[in-house]
């Protein structure tokens, strides 16, 4: 029988999701025992080869190319867990979401303390995905079905959920790993 | 400047004694005298008055009709409540906005002239309507807009703008307004003659004990719409320990589509008048308090000169009509434009001078209320009942209407009906014998008892109105064929969330999500499982919000839910995709799109 | 004065003395109600509702309710779970709620109910609303993002430190907590040592350069759930 495959994705996030998943260690091993890695920047997948058992989305939504992966991950995968702060509320990056988009913009490129930008332009290329105009959690995107929070989420947070899915059991953590922080 | 302004200021709070009780009134009036209550006006507010700045700060932002920035010397408030806008409002107010050359919102560059909303204004009998200051104008039309701002301009005095006198008392000079009482049907309680003094008579022949026992006998309930009874109120305050007591009177009719109260106020405030010092000699109390809605400021000259007849006449003041150590007096409170102070506590806090935020319960007003004594509050309509009760007798009283609710009832219909206004009808009569009355016989639906109360459906029209059944403080909107029930919801949430005070989490937070789901569910991205989320949602704010208005603001989406489920239904489809349908990728990126100049090549998928 | 009498909730037998509310009685029964704006040295509140109870089949909240003999108290059940799971939500989404950068995190009293809770995300849309800061104070700023209009400053300055520092302005949605100046906290006589500011319960009023003082691991909420200390009264039989 095939073993079940999971993706995972990085959004409006800083990879630290991802850095804290490579935190299992050796039970690493354990896990691709149970799986393979379908689309992920672990295996360096760009494009989905099949049906995916989980898929782990780490970030919000930014910007229009973030909405199109995501919705990628809703077609091609079973059960979508958001993992950490980001993908949850928005996290670092939503901090912008009070402010109008051109302001964000000005002040990141033109206007904020330490710019230097002798051209005194704003980045505007073809393969520059638009910007939203605010930064939307996953499951305001798309229907999410799990949530791990913490920032990131603790190796041990990440590895029993996913072991917890694997064998077909609920999610219900325990409250030393419900964490915001 | 600061010399003057300090003088303006010491001059109002020393018109007050300087009591901070009375911080509706200084502010109120700072409010008209300076056109705004500023930073600076604040700090002498506080000084004078011996409190904190933040203390005036927090009262001036609650209220409507209060600003701490300048607006122009006069402010016309549209009214955009439910019937208003059936009736044409949006095109009044696009005149209204090119004449000006203003949004709503704004003031004109010279300073002259602040265009603004305002919830209903009680006139949605001759909607639409609005106030330009105190100035009530009705029957607007773009026509009427464009007069308005150019007469405005030409003179600038809200006073000429009545050029057409109203019936009744709306022509008394001290009235002068051109509203129209619309009273379409006289009951025997309210709207029949009493010659003043006829119930206090009656009162003072019996002890205060035996009065209340009267009020008792009559089964009088009370008429704001939850019903208490009346003398079981009365006989608490009574009995409640203090050193004074209180008569408050709410006058406060804020419900959108209530007016009943204002017809009473313009044309029977001996009756009422009456009823607040029965109760005064009843409970105990040697001062009354009519709490009046900023939005009816018209009528505060007109009522005092009433009261000032009662004083000459012996009906207030001290030993009334002889009667030793009886003493009672009547003050006017003048609200400034938020509905939460039609509920008794907020009212209360509203008297004390502070901002409109209901009291904790317990203790009740009966046992603690104004300033900490014993207090009776009741409505308008209550204190009329009571009044007749006293002249006419318990037993008259209780033989009318129906069993649970004896006496007649005061209804401000207004929206899609031949004869919009006011009736007085005995409790117990059917929605569909009413609607008839009102010719509104074809009514697709019916708001019963305002944005709070029910919206009900032709399959409920055979209910009566009575508080056992279709319970109401006395508004009914009708809705012909043809209107969108849901967005009507819609607007009366809008209200909620205007008028919320903003102290409990439910109904702060919860109504801004009901409105903000119903939106969407509108804008076609609804899912069916949104009517689960708006039912559970309206459960909890209906049941942990710590007042009436919240505990009512989801009535809006819960009873449309009971009974106009398929509005729901046929506006949400089902979808598999696993996607949330509330997202809207094109709005999500159209602002990027004018800032990159280029489209979204995702958008459009 | 010590006319004790009994009550129930959630069936278990409870005692109260008068002038008590629900609450107290239930602190001292070692019955845990869950509560944000209710502070045991400040008089009640009754505003988060969070501590919303059935007595006798409606709802109030227990840290206004008087306790009373015989009455019928409902805590723990499904119906208000859900609600004040709901309420949970509504604070988070209502404000800009950031938990991985906020020096409150892990002595939150808003994120430990969430905790307790088990909530993994609110069942609510986020509203991210425009809220402002106070930095001007050299000891003390305010960050509105993370206010969830308790009230605790208010009543503490008032009653705690005799001040009137802070106080609401505006209502509804709009509400907001201000302070007693024209223009900002540096303006007023809020001290350091103010009991007002460790009132707050959330990091809405921090004092500064303390933050992130407390390793994760050892900080008040880390290992056992908020309400833990009052459950324990009823876990240990001597008392």
């Amino acid at each position: 029988m095939a073993k079940p495959k999971v993706a995972t994705t990085s959004l409006a996030g800083c990879f630290g999701c991802h850095m804290s998943f490579l935190d299992i260690d050796d039970r690493i091993l354990k896990l691709i025992e149970l799986v393979d890695f379908d689309k992920s920047p672990v295996d360096d997948i760009k494009k989905f080869t099949g049906r995916c058992l989980v898929g782990l989305i780490e970030g919000g939504c930014c910007n229009e190319e973030n909405v199109r992966v995501l919705q990628d991950f809703r077609a091609h995968c079973d059960i979508l867990i958001s993992v950490g702060e980001c993908a949850i509320a928005g996290g670092i990056p939503a901090m912008r979401n009070a402010i109008p988009l051109e302001e964000c913009l000005r002040e990141s490129y033109l206007k904020g303390p330490t710019i230097y930008n002798p051209t005194k332009t704003i980045p505007n290329d073809e393969e520059i995905p638009l910007l939203l105009d605010r930064v939307y959690p996953a499951h305001e995107v798309v229907k999410i079905d799990y949530f791990l929070p913490g920032c990131p989420p603790s190796a041990d947070t990440i590895w029993e959920a996913l072991t917890a899915l694997l064998n077909g059991k609920p999610l219900d953590l325990p409250y030393p790993l419900i964490k915001y922080d | 400047m600061n010399k003057k302004l300090n003088a303006v200021i010491q001059g109002i709070c020393a018109k007050v004694g300087k009591d901070r009780t009375r911080m509706v009134d200084v502010v109120r009036e700072t409010q008209a005298a300076l056109g705004c209550v500023s930073s600076e006006a604040m700090d002498l507010i506080a000084r004078e008055t011996g409190t904190h700045r933040v203390e005036v700060e927090s009262v001036v932002t609650f209220y409507a009709f209060l600003s701490s920035t300048p607006k122009g010397k006069v402010v016309i408030r549209l009214c955009n409540d439910v019937v208003d806008r059936m009736q044409g409002m949006k095109r009044v107010a696009e005149a209204f906005e090119k004449a000006l050359g203003i949004g709503f919102g704004q003031t004109t560059p010279d300073g002259a002239i602040t265009l603004e909303y305002a919830p209903c204004i009680g006139m949605s009998d001759q909607a639409p309507a609005a106030l330009v200051n105190d100035v009530v104008v009705t029957g607007l039309s773009s026509d009427s807009a464009r007069e308005i701002v150019a007469a405005l301009r030409e003179h600038g005095d809200p006073s000429r703008l009545v050029r057409q006198l109203g019936d009744g008392n709306n022509a008394h000079p001290l009235v002068h307004a051109m509203v129209r009482n619309n009273l379409r049907a006289c009951g025997p309680v309210i709207f029949a003659a009493l010659e003043p003094g006829a119930a206090l008579k009656s009162a003072l022949a019996m002890t205060p004990q035996e009065v209340i026992r009267d009020v008792k006998t009559a089964r009088l309930r009370g008429r704001g719409g939850a019903g208490f009874p009346t003398g079981m109120k009365w006989e608490f305050t009574r009995q409640a320990p203090g050193a004074r007591r209180f008569v408050l009177c709410n006058a406060d009719e804020g419900e959108p589509g209530t007016f009943k109260d204002r017809v009473i106020l313009t044309e029977c405030p001996d009756l009422l008048f009456e009823g607040m010092t029965v109760a005064g000699y009843a409970i105990g109390a040697d001062t009354g308090i009519m709490y009046l809605r900023g939005e009816y400021a018209y009528l505060a000259p007109f009522l005092e000169d009433v009261l000032a007849r009662r004083r000459a006449q012996n009906l207030l003041g001290a030993a009334i009509l002889g009667k030793q150590g009886f003493n009672f007096d009547i003050r006017i409170q003048l609200g400034a434009g938020a509905y939460i102070c039609g509920e008794e506590t907020a009212l209360i806090s509203s008297c004390e001078g502070l901002r409109g935020d209901p009291k904790n319960r317990p203790p009740f007003p009966a046992q603690k209320g104004y300033l900490g004594f014993p207090t009776a509050v009741n409505n308008v309509e209550t204190f009329c009942c009571a009044a007749r009760i006293l002249a006419r007798g318990a037993g008259w009283f209780a033989e009318m209407g129906s069993k649970g609710s004896p006496g007649t009832k005061l209804l401000s219909v207004a929206g899609d009906c031949r004869s919009p206004g006011v009736y007085e009808v005995p409790f117990g009569i059917s929605l569909a014998e009413f609607l008839a009355m009102a010719g509104a016989e074809d009514a697709a639906a019916v708001q019963v008892g305002g944005p709070s109360g029910q919206m009900v459906g032709p399959k409920d029209f055979g209910r009566t109105i009575c508080y056992d059944d279709l319970a109401t403080g006395g508004s009914v909107i009708v809705l012909g064929r043809g209107r969108d029930v849901l967005g009507v919801a819609l607007e009366f949430l809008e209200f909620f969330v205007d008028e919320s005070c903003g102290y409990c989490t439910p109904c702060r937070v919860g109504n801004v999500l009901l409105k903000e789901r119903l939106q969407a569910i509108l804008a076609g991205r609804g899912e069916p499982a949104d009517l689960e989320y708006l039912q559970k949602l309206g459960e909890t704010v209906k049941t942990a919000s710590r007042c009436g208005l919240g505990q009512t603001s989801p009535n809006p989406v819960l009873t449309t839910l009971k009974n106009f489920r398929s509005e729901y239904e046929k506006r949400v489809a089902p979808r598999g995709d696993g996607l949330q349908p509330s997202f809207d990728l094109s709005a999500a990126v159209a602002d990027a799109q004018i800032i990159a100049g280029r489209a979204s090549v995702h958008a459009a998928r | 004065m010590n006319h004790t009498f009994t009550f129930t909730i959630d069936g278990v037998e409870v005692r109260g003395r008068p002038g008590q509310t629900i609450m107290q009685a239930a602190d001292e029964a070692g019955i845990y109600i869950p509560r944000l704006c209710a502070h045991k040295e400040l008089v009640p509140h009754g505003s988060c509702r969070v501590c919303t109870v059935f007595v006798n089949g409606r709802p109030q909240s227990a840290c206004t309710q008087p306790a009373a003999p015989g009455i019928i108290v409902e805590n723990e059940t499904e119906a208000l779970l859900a609600i004040r799971r709901s309420l949970i939500d509504m604070l988070f989404v209502e404000g800009n709620h950031f938990c991985p950068f906020c020096e409150k995190s892990g002595n939150c009293e808003l994120q430990a109910l969430a905790y307790r809770f088990g909530i993994t995300a609110p069942q609510h849309p986020y509203l991210f609303p425009k809220r402002d800061l106070d930095a001007s104070h050299p000891d003390i700023f305010i960050d509105r993002n993370r206010c969830i209009l308790c009230g605790r400053c208010v009543r503490a300055s008032r009653d705690l430190d005799g001040k009137n520092v802070f106080q609401f302005v505006g209502r509804g949605p709009g509400k907001r907590i201000a302070v007693n100046a024209k223009a900002a906290l540096a303006d007023t006589d809020a001290a350091r040592t103010d009991r007002a500011v460790s009132a707050c319960p959330v990091g809405a009023i921090l004092r500064k350069r303390v933050g992130y003082a407390i390793p994760i691991g050892q900080r008040m909420y880390d290992a056992a759930p908020i309400g833990s200390d009052i459950e324990a009264v009823r876990a240990d039989p001597h008392q």
